[in-house]
């Protein structure tokens, strides 16, 4: 009889989206009163000292969904000074410090809750902002793009590339391998501002082997294997 | 003195200084919006007390100039501070590290910061 193939199957055509709808559904209700997880209307700088965390709107285009759903269970520390860096800066000799006892901790979650919270976020995609296949693994230099990282190009300024090493203001990147996707990393340095027009990582003037060497080295900090 | 001379004398002060209050008032409101600029973008490594020791400056090669310090800042002509803001320091003869700023201030913007960077090095003050 196949009756009760068809009716399970049915079930499953009706399960699989309604399951993606309630991930949805709960990254609105948990998230979106501290995450953008929608295009900015109206991008401004005041919009970036009232924000509360990160923009979510690209999420899908950004992380990697393994990534997503171990740190929504165990959040650990991206950016330093919060997701404003200045506001828990004070001053200081020989420099200013940042308060990092008062940035608010984030949320966790339950296992089977960052699941479908992941599986919501990597829904998200910025429309075309992160071209597939942009960053070109063959042929990487990790050591030129250490180089261009560190010395030559000033990314350590704002990122560390090893905890305790570099910049404070940016995103940490020594777990960027684990975190982030390749095609992402090289969208967002070769153009901050076409991810918001405001956001305070300056554009640089790259070549693109500059890009694609600093992007398999940020790619390459926390990989598994190391 | 004739009453009309008085009287159009009056108006005169009074426009000028209606004038001048507006033109003082605008540039308060463009210093107030540069130094918001100044916290979201510069302080990283110029620091929030602008003496260049931001937060980032922890393991740079060069140190970042100390923008309330009068007499480094007098030496630098206000095109150059302009063409380093919207160009990066190596447009300069400078650090690197100074990145280009045209992605995210305007001209105008960036026209209105050297005017601060004045203020805030007491520059201007000196003469």
């Amino acid at each position: 009889m196949k009756v009760v193939p068809i009716f399970v199957g049915a079930l499953l055509l009706f399960a699989a989206p309604s399951a993606n709808a309630q991930g949805v559904a709960d990254l609105k209700a948990q998230c979106s009163a501290c995450h953008a997880l929608e295009k900015p209307a109206n991008p401004t700088v005041d919009r970036l000292w009232s924000r509360k965390g990160p923009d979510l709107w690209y999420a899908g285009d950004k992380f990697n969904r393994e990534w997503l759903v171990g740190w929504l269970q165990k959040p650990t520390t991206i950016r330093p000074g919060g997701v404003l860096w200045f506001k828990n800066a004070k001053p200081g000799e020989p420099r200013d410090t940042l308060d990092t006892a008062a940035v608010p901790p984030h949320p966790a979650v339950d296992a089977a809750t960052a699941g479908k919270l992941a599986d919501a976020l990597m829904g998200l995609k910025g429309n075309g902002l992160v071209a597939a296949g942009a960053f070109k693994a063959e042929g990487a230099n990790l050591t030129m793009g250490k180089m261009a990282f560190g010395k030559l190009r000033g990314c350590a300024a704002c990122h560390q590339d090893k905890p305790g090493e570099g910049g404070v203001s940016g995103s940490q990147l020594y777990d960027a391998g684990q975190r982030l996707q390749p095609d992402y990393v090289h969208a967002y340095i070769k153009d901050p501002q076409a991810f918001d027009r405001f956001v305070w990582m300056p554009r640089l003037t790259l070549s693109d082997q500059d890009l694609q060497r600093i992007t398999a080295y940020v790619v390459s900090n926390g990989k598994k294997s190391d | 003195m004739s009453q009309a001379k008085i009287t159009g004398g009056i108006i005169a002060l009074v426009l000028a200084t209606s004038i001048g209050h507006a033109a003082a008032a605008d540039d308060s409101a463009k210093l107030k919006a540069s130094a918001k600029l100044y916290d979201t973008y510069c302080a990283q490594c110029h620091g929030v007390l602008r003496n260049g020791k931001g937060v980032n400056t922890v393991g740079l090669s060069v140190q970042p100039r100390d923008h309330s310090e009068t007499k480094g800042m007098m030496s630098i002509p206000l095109e150059e501070m302009a063409t380093a803001i919207r160009d990066g320091g190596a447009a300069v003869n400078k650090s690197a590290l100074m990145p280009p700023w045209n992605s995210v201030l305007t001209d105008g913007e960036i026209t209105d910061m050297v005017a601060y960077l004045r203020k805030v090095c007491r520059c201007d003050e000196q003469n």
